[in-house]
């Protein structure tokens, strides 16, 4: 369990954007906070991860308007950046299976802490990727990318979100490397014990669009799925169809969204957990009716937090707009730093990055005029490190 | 060959026109690729396709398969196809 106090170590805000990536340097308190950007302008960035592992390593997903996709990778905190020598890219198609390209890399995640230089990805259309050499080169996992089965869970490219249809929460469980989990939008949650040469569905209790399947495999849609730090055998999620927790070795996932607020309901894409108190977890629950709006509902935003593993929510609206905010916060766009107190970020489709000293109770905005905001990631570096 | 770059990958090349050679455009992309590492990747995807902004034009022809052949002493324009938003 991490019982870091705050003041050691400085947090840096990682900002990922539909043009381009800015850090957010914080000061002791957490109140100034020292832009260094924009990294990559014009370029879409998915995802930008730092290597907790060595403090230095940054990862970002890449591609432009015009040309396919790529990692950047720097070792110097953004000071300079190189290329994957090979990014993520699909294997040739086997038999009569139709080949796919990726056309992004979606989600970055370091491997284990004792698996220096491990990383891995998850692109859309779903597939997942394995680098060992801290993200100059990576492989696919065949057992998922051309498996027949998977590649029938995953639909077809036209299904899945607007932008394409994602792998995404690619979690390593801190107890053991080869314990993996992911999820796909479409295509459920998988999990393996082997270090990803095989997987299995956790799907039993997640609940699917009315009038759909849930048996079927591809109907299922998590949005994202996160293991709590300090119990690994927890894991929340924030689905298409409501938010979810289990608690291993238990094969189902509970509905805990059904103690959400009726007129405010459970469906939104971010989740994020608490890094010491497995009770709990924040989401930010977006307006998913009639057409799916995806803003927030009746233009009030607001986060949500549960102190008692699901069983109630409360509002954590201080120092949001009241009224007439019609933005919402993505999947990636919504983390918490390891502080105490726990501060708590996210970045909105409007381009605003907002943040919580104290768990939710009060919000400021950091910064505005932003590109729309695609991830939000929280690094905690040593304060020698610049 | 000439090839013209876009200002999409001077990134690669530092320049807007560099030399390649091969006799076909799949063999001009090998050498470009060869000389900047990673160019080929970002206007050619993993199914050998020609990536969906990306035109290529061969002395102003229009070259849409990378079979196509390529004479020397042409002109090899990449061009980023006009879209975006």
């Amino acid at each position: 369990m991490e019982t870091e106090s705050a003041g050691l170590r400085r947090v840096v805000l990682l900002v990922a954007t539909r043009k381009g990536s800015w850090l957010y340097h914080g000061d002791a308190e957490r109140r100034t906070w020292r832009v260094d950007g924009p990294h990559f302008l014009g370029h879409i960035i998915s995802h930008l991860l730092l290597d907790p592992r060595d403090g230095r390593t940054l990862l970002a997903a890449a591609k432009t308007g015009h040309l396919g996709p790529t990692i950047f990778r720097s070792t110097d905190l953004g000071q300079t950046w190189k290329e994957s020598a090979k990014p993520p890219a699909f294997a040739p198609p086997r038999g009569d299976m139709a080949g796919r390209s990726v056309d992004h890399t979606f989600w970055l995640t370091p491997g284990h802490a004792d698996e220096n230089g491990v990383w891995y990805a998850g692109t859309s259309p779903q597939g997942l990727f394995r680098s060992a050499d801290g993200g100059e080169t990576w492989a696919p996992f065949s057992c998922i990318n051309d498996d027949p089965q998977y590649r029938r869970w995953m639909g077809s490219e036209k299904d899945g979100t607007p932008d394409g249809p994602k792998l995404h929460s690619i979690i390593v469980d801190p107890r053991d490397s080869q314990h993996l989990y992911f999820a796909m939008s479409s295509g459920g949650v998988h999990e393996s014990y082997d270090g990803g040469r095989s997987f299995s569905t956790l799907l039993e209790g997640m609940e699917v669009v009315d009038g759909f399947n849930p048996d079927e495999v591809t109907f299922h849609d998590p949005h994202c799925v996160r293991l709590c730090p300090s119990n690994p055998d927890r894991l929340y999620q924030q689905n298409h169809c409501g938010i979810y927790r289990i608690d291993r070795p238990a094969q189902r996932w509970i509905r805990i969204g059904r103690n959400m607020p009726e007129h405010v309901g459970d469906v939104g894409f971010p989740l994020v957990v608490h890094p010491r108190d497995d009770n709990t977890a924040w989401v930010f629950p977006m307006d998913g009716t009639q057409v799916w709006p995806r803003t927030s509902p009746g233009g009030r935003p607001a986060v949500y937090a549960t102190r008692d593993g699901g069983a109630s929510w409360h509002r954590l609206d201080g120092g949001l707009p009241a009224s007439q905010a019609w933005w919402t916060v993505k999947r990636q766009a919504m983390t918490a730093d390891r502080q105490d107190s726990v501060g708590l970020y996210f970045g909105t489709t409007s381009g605003e990055l907002w943040m919580s000293r104290d768990e939710g109770q009060r919000w400021e905005c950091v910064a505005r005029h932003l590109p729309e905001i695609y991830a939000v990631e929280a690094a905690e570096l040593a304060w020698a490190e610049r | 060959m000439q090839v013209l770059i876009p200002s999409a990958l001077y990134s690669y090349t530092g320049q807007t026109r560099v030399e390649a050679d091969g006799a076909t455009l799949a063999a001009v992309l090998a050498d470009l690729d060869r000389r900047y590492p990673g160019i080929r990747f970002r206007v050619i995807d993993e199914r050998g396709n020609i990536r969906r902004h990306i035109r290529f034009f061969f002395d102003g022809e229009m070259v849409q398969e990378l079979t196509q052949a390529l004479r020397s002493g042409g002109e090899l324009c990449i061009v980023q196809a006009l879209s975006g938003g």
